[in-house]
């Protein structure tokens, strides 16, 4: 049988047991409505409001960035990796070029203070 | 029939792993305890004192998670309903699938059916548990969003970059072991650990791949978010990140998603580097020790003995992260990102580069 359905079969009964597990709270739970409760936890203060449109620090997006351009060279390894032998040296050295780049790539952003966090 | 012992075996891994989930939240308690000297969980009972006697192991295996299944499912009211509940879900099921990958025994015989120990014999398994594991990011980024309380926010937004970075380091740590390997499959490289170095000692990936089982090991724990690398929930700082709006069901399945990661973390560590389901010496038809000697042992006796010894190593490997979660203090975010930037990802990539060298100018290297 292809492996496949068999992936498909797993991820169906995982499906339904993690939404019945999900939902238990819902269908076990009280329900008692509470002006209090339904408020967010802000340690005890008042809250202060929405976060929609919130400001934050832009490291965080340059983070995602170059995660972003670091792991699709990752990605790149893989099928490399798997028929590397039958590559060999050639294989090898275009591979080479490849990190030898994403090296260069990743001494800039090191250089320049893309992943300082202070 | 096919149908069928596919969907027991989704059904066993799916088990294994609940099962060891909730095993892992009492042997952390008791585990906790027993590192900071004190008793730790040891009561239970029914309905306020029903039984006339103390369940004691019980409490962690079966109160806790009923206690929170009765609890109430609280939404904030500027919350966003559908990603708060669409959060907890999307944590838990890329992890619960994950395991259907993991072989956790070589074949099962019955009759004339040999029955492959693994949920879905798919032949990208690694590829697929990557991929699997890095959407558990989704799960930290929806929930922190959809709760509109900073609190959360702050720890979505942190434990999101934490775990695309520490995912870097992962995925170079992995590309090693492939080169080894030469296979994306998890049950074809369980089996080629099946061999003997030198007629002696198991080919095991720890043998050949050190440094990637370090790198592998510590990625992995970043990104199961638990201590030392546990800022997205830091209690001290932000309550509890990204689930302070959570309560009941849907705040255990992000407890849970946590145990899982540990579960799956370990499961990888032994199936790429601890020969997986292998008893060293032991073949299908029985112990072929070195020197010749050989004793015969029935089919099943084998099966049963190499689904022990996988359960055996999965558990070394939860409790020695559970070792490290109680021994370490949490980190700070910028030592946190350099570690991931400035250590994983260089040592990963040169380990990349003399492991190729390795392969192809040493024979002998590769477990074929």
């Amino acid at each position: 049988m292809n492996p496949y359905i068999a992936l498909l079969i797993s991820f169906a009964l995982c499906a339904i047991v993690a939404g019945i597990m999900c939902g238990a709270s819902w269908l076990l739970g009280p329900k008692v409505e509470n002006k209090a409760k339904s408020e967010i936890f802000e340690t005890g203060n008042p809250p202060i409001g929405s976060i929609r449109g919130i400001r934050f620090p832009v490291k965080f997006y340059l983070t995602a960035i170059l995660f972003v351009v670091f792991d699709i060279e990752v990605v790149f390894m893989y099928p490399w990796a798997v028929v590397f032998r039958r590559l060999g040296w050639i294989g090898l050295a275009e591979m080479a070029v490849f990190i030898a780049v994403l090296g260069v790539g990743l001494a800039y952003v090191w250089r320049v203070g893309a992943l300082e966090w202070d | 029939m096919d149908f069928l012992i596919s969907f027991v075996l989704a059904l066993v891994a799916l088990l294994i792993l609940l099962q060891l989930t909730v095993l892992l939240l009492w042997v952390e308690r008791k585990g906790s305890a027993l590192i900071q000297d004190r008793v730790g969980a040891n009561r239970a009972n029914l309905f306020g004192g029903l039984l006339p006697f103390n369940l004691g192991i019980v409490n962690t295996l079966m109160a806790d998670p009923l206690k929170l299944f009765h609890k109430e499912d609280i939404i904030p009211k500027d919350a966003d309903a559908f990603l708060h509940w669409l959060a907890p879900f999307i944590a838990v099921l890329p992890l619960f699938v994950t395991f259907a990958v993991v072989p956790f025994g070589d074949v099962l015989v019955l009759g004339e059916r040999v029955i492959n120990l693994q949920a879905a014999d798919v032949n990208v398994g690694l590829l697929f548990v990557l991929g699997m594991v890095s959407l558990g990011v989704y799960g930290v980024v929806i929930g922190g969003w959809a709760s509109n309380s900073r609190y959360a926010f702050l720890g979505g937004v942190r434990g999101s970059a934490q775990m695309v970075s520490y995912e870097i380091g992962m995925g170079l740590a992995l590309v090693a072991v492939v080169l080894t390997y030469g296979s994306l499959d998890l049950q074809e490289i369980a089996r080629a650990q099946g061999q003997l170095m030198w007629g002696v000692i198991p080919a095991w990936g720890v043998f050949y791949q050190p440094l990637a089982l370090v790198l592998f090991f510590i990625a992995g724990i970043a990104e199961s978010k638990r201590p030392p690398f546990d800022l997205p929930e830091a209690e001290s700082e932000l309550v509890a990140g990204f689930y302070t709006e959570y309560s009941g069901s849907k705040q255990s399945m992000f407890m849970m998603s946590d145990f899982i990661e540990v579960a799956i973390v370990a499961a990888l560590v032994t199936t790429l580097f601890f020969g997986g389901w292998q008893v060293p010496y032991l073949y299908r038809d029985g112990f072929h020790l070195p020197g010749g000697f050989f004793f015969g042992v029935p089919s099943l006796v084998v099966t049963i003995l190499q689904v022990g010894a996988f359960l055996t190593k999965l558990f070394i490997f939860c409790w020695l992260q559970i070792l490290v979660r109680w021994t370490y203090p949490r980190m700070r975010y910028d030592q946190l990102m350099n570690l991931g930037w400035k250590r994983l990802l260089p040592i990963g990539l040169a380990n990349v580069v003399v492991t190729a060298v390795l392969v192809l100018a040493l024979e002998g290297f590769t477990v074929p």
